[in-house]
């Protein structure tokens, strides 16, 4: 086979990451002015560092080009009228706040940036910090029923492996009721429910048939893996990354990889990053898949669901014989891949894909002539595209709603940048365009692994990552469900002393409230599935 | 409606013919590390790059507690000397207590005590066309109050404790308990922590353990046909020198 042109991320362009110190009084000013520079927000990272509070808001722009990171501070915020001169060269803005650990109250900029709303809850319930202005705070990641407020699992002085002396859970707590209207009533669905998902809890509010309000209650699932990283070796800080999300594991994996490259300064070689991006887009194509088999599976279609469940096993099946592990465990390391492949299984590989591609395709053509099957997904479960970009939604939800955000080309990492690829999108914002969009992420997934293997180049798979120096970075990949970042702070030891996920699935689940209400009960399995999030992705 | 019935008609039978016969189909199983003779200082090697303890050394071989493997590859990839690697996927251990009544009709429940998503997966997969648990007599149930097995995934978290003592109460006995993937039966990579138990067994009587991380579908298959006395327990240490990774 002919190898052309070796081409990778390893190129002259730099990516302009800015840090900008910030008093508390000018937070909310700046951030909503970032937003409305159109930067997309990817989380708030909170540390206890060195006895100071360090509150960092990074934004990110949606068109930046990649390549090396060049990291410029400044010491505070620009005036409003020069906001637009850093926008336009910024890739990557972190506002950043630094005060003394007596201060633990800090305006809330969830008004201004809603997509922040469950970023302050969730800062609020593990760190005890106050956002001031936030209208909900308190039982979020911990539940009240289980523990009392005031624990803050994650500053330093709590030990992760000692439990609490004292427990006071509230055994009174109730879901908060939002509907009055007369005969209204409440519906709790889960954590246990239907045949076999994942543990969330859901109530339903409805005066009859419709759903007037839709709350997610997440956290069932709550390991404190972001706790229990604290202190941790780089390598085996990636197992953890792998692990907590099995069914996404090369992506999230991928993301915390790239970030202790970053801190460690470690180029993986060019025919590792060509591989990664095979492998992602495999996982890819088998999530994506599976998330095809639980929309038909939702509309009782069960020759559908059965077809697809058929590709779902022959991509496991794939995955597992090529790389050793049906979910692509064990790949990443610092520095690289663990392992390498040969040519001809790679070869094989692309091309059972592309022909599972194409019988997905075939799927999708059967699917679309089925009204049945339309009746249940067209006009339901809507998200506008204002919304959307209000909530700060990512991935294939986003994209089916008009935004056409992707990391893989708004920030490109790994190879990405060598692959001619589209970006699916659609506008109606319904159950049908979440579908197609997943239909044809899926076939442009088998596109970049079908350039990506003749493309490949030689040379080894993994160099070798020393102890990594201390430092912090982001990392970030395009996961299925969405945008993911991957935050790591190394200390003097070279030790994780913060580790923060910010996932794709915790970012929609945000906004799920806002597909599921004002449509019928019947329909609510239905727009579950077709946002395809998964709880342990958010829960951590 | 007719393409339905011709794409279902085209498609074929695709389900293994488990438990008749063994599935040799590749990708279906990641294997695990085998138990098995080596230099005392390869030995050494290999246990000091297992990050949950699941490779030891007993009279100067190597064994291997499946239950702490969570499938990183260290011991087999890096390593000059490999650890002996053994497919397979006849897995699960304990008792099966549920007898021949249960034969062709078991219900099970699922639940999820904070599986990263692998393991339930998994599960889901029995239910499509290449597992079909359906034709071995195995339902999955909506309700834990008709379920005779209470499947569980996931290291156990806090927050989950309730939901699932919950359900275990309102099975009717005789009830067994599976614990599915290395999380539900050692922690895995969790470990025990505040949030999170280290294994299904400090919450509920454990009767069958599943290894892996997550077990493929034949090996949760296997613990279903152990809990319902049709099928031998894994050998209690792997003794066969197994084959060597890629």
């Amino acid at each position: 086979m002919e190898i052309p042109v070796q081409r990778h991320a390893q190129c002259s362009r730099r990516s302009l990451h800015f840090e900008i110190d910030c008093q508390p009084q000018r937070l909310v000013q700046v951030c909503s002015a970032l937003s409305r520079a159109g930067f997309g927000f990817a989380g708030l990272i909170v540390e206890e560092w060195q006895r100071q509070w360090w509150l960092r808001y990074a934004f990110h722009s949606l068109s930046g080009s990649g390549g090396k990171i060049l990291r410029r501070t400044l010491a505070e915020p620009p005036e409003p009228a020069d906001f637009a001169p850093l926008c336009s060269s910024a890739d990557w803005i972190d506002v950043l706040i630094r005060q003394p650990l007596t201060r633990t109250s800090y305006p809330s900029i969830s008004s201004e940036v809603l997509a922040a709303d469950w970023h302050e809850r969730e800062a609020e319930d593990l760190f005890e910090l106050t956002f001031e202005g936030h209208p909900r705070l308190g039982d979020f990641v911990l539940h009240d029923v289980a523990w009392q407020e005031g624990l803050a699992p994650m500053r330093k002085d709590f030990n992760a492996h000692t439990p609490p002396s004292e427990r006071r859970p509230n055994p009174a707590w109730r879901p908060q009721r939002i509907v009055h209207e007369p005969g209204s009533f409440l519906m709790p669905i889960g954590p246990i429910y239907g045949g076999v998902s994942e543990s969330v809890h859901f109530t339903l509010e409805t005066v009859g048939e419709d759903v007037i309000r839709a709350l997610p209650r997440l956290f069932y699932k709550y390991r404190a893996v972001e706790k229990i990283a604290e202190g941790r070796a780089a390598p085996d800080l990636l197992l953890l990354a792998e692990r907590f999300n099995g069914i996404a594991a090369f992506a999230h994996g991928l993301a915390c990889a790239q970030a202790i490259e970053t801190v460690a300064g470690v180029e993986p070689p060019a025919r590792a990053l060509t591989l990664r991006v095979m492998l992602a887009e495999l996982e890819r194509l088998r999530h994506h898949t599976g998330t095809i088999h639980d929309i038909c599976e939702s509309t009782a279609l069960t020759v559908a669901a059965s077809q697809a469940a058929i590709l779902e096993e022959e991509l496991l099946r794939l995955s597992g014989s090529l790389t050793g592990h049906r979910y692509l465990f064990g790949l990443l390391m610092p520095g690289g891949l663990s392992r390498d492949f040969e040519q001809h299984s790679l070869a094989d590989a692309v091309r059972a894909v592309q022909d599972i591609a194409r019988r997905l395709t075939q799927l999708e053509r059967h699917l679309v002539t089925t009204s049945s099957f339309l009746d249940r997904l067209e006009e339901v479960g809507i998200v506008t595209p204002a919304l959307a970009r209000t909530y700060g939604l990512v991935g294939p939800v986003a994209r089916a709603s008009g935004l056409a955000c992707d990391l893989r080309r708004a920030q490109p990492y790994a190879a990405y940048d060598a692959y001619t690829f589209d970006i699916p999108q659609e506008q109606d914002g319904d159950g049908y365009a979440r579908l197609r969009v997943l239909f044809a992420e899926a076939r442009q997934a088998s596109r970049i692994l079908g350039q990506a293997v003749n493309m490949l180049p030689d040379g080894p798979v993994c160099v070798a990552c020393p102890d990594i120096p201390p430092g912090a970075a982001l990392g970030w990949s395009e996961a299925p469900v969405g945008a993911t970042f991957h935050w790591i702070h190394a200390d003097e030891q070279g030790r994780v002393s913060r580790y923060h996920i910010m996932s794709p699935s915790f970012a929609n689940w945000h906004g799920f409230h806002l597909a599921a209400e004002k449509f019928a009960f019947q329909d609510f399995p239905i727009i579950l599935a077709t946002f395809g999030l998964s709880a342990a992705e958010t829960d951590r | 409606m007719t393409q339905w019935v011709l794409e279902g008609l085209r498609a074929g039978i695709r389900t293994t013919r488990y438990p008749f016969a063994p599935e040799t189909a590749a990708g279906v199983s990641p294997g695990l590390p085998a138990a098995g003779e080596l230099a005392r200082p390869d030995l050494e090697r290999l246990i000091a790059r297992c990050p949950t303890a699941a490779l030891a050394s007993a009279d100067g071989r190597l064994v291997v507690d499946a239950r702490r493997c969570v499938h990183c590859f260290r011991c087999v990839r890096g390593s000059d000397t490999p650890a002996p690697w053994q497919g397979g996927y006849e897995w699960a251990t304990g008792e099966g207590t549920l007898g021949k009544t249960f034969t062709r009709s078991l219900h099970i429940r699922v639940v999820d005590a904070g599986d990263c998503g692998a393991c339930l997966h998994e599960v889901k997969q029995l239910a499509g066309p290449y597992y079909s648990l359906h034709r071995l007599g195995f339902f999955i149930s909506p309700t834990p109050r008709q379920a005779d097995v209470l499947l569980v995934v996931g290291p156990g978290t806090d927050q989950m404790r309730e939901a699932l003592t919950k359900a275990y109460k309102a099975m009717p006995t005789p009830r067994t308990v599976i614990a599915v993937g290395t999380c539900a039966l050692s922690g895995g990579v969790f470990g025990s922590n505040f949030a999170c138990g280290g294994g299904i067994s400090s919450i509920l009587p454990v009767d069958v353990e599943v290894p892996g991380n997550p077990p493929p579908p034949l090996a949760i298959l296997h613990a279903l046909l152990l809990a319902t006395g049709r099928a031998a327990p894994a050998a209690k240490e792997r003794q066969t020198a197994g084959e060597r990774m890629p």
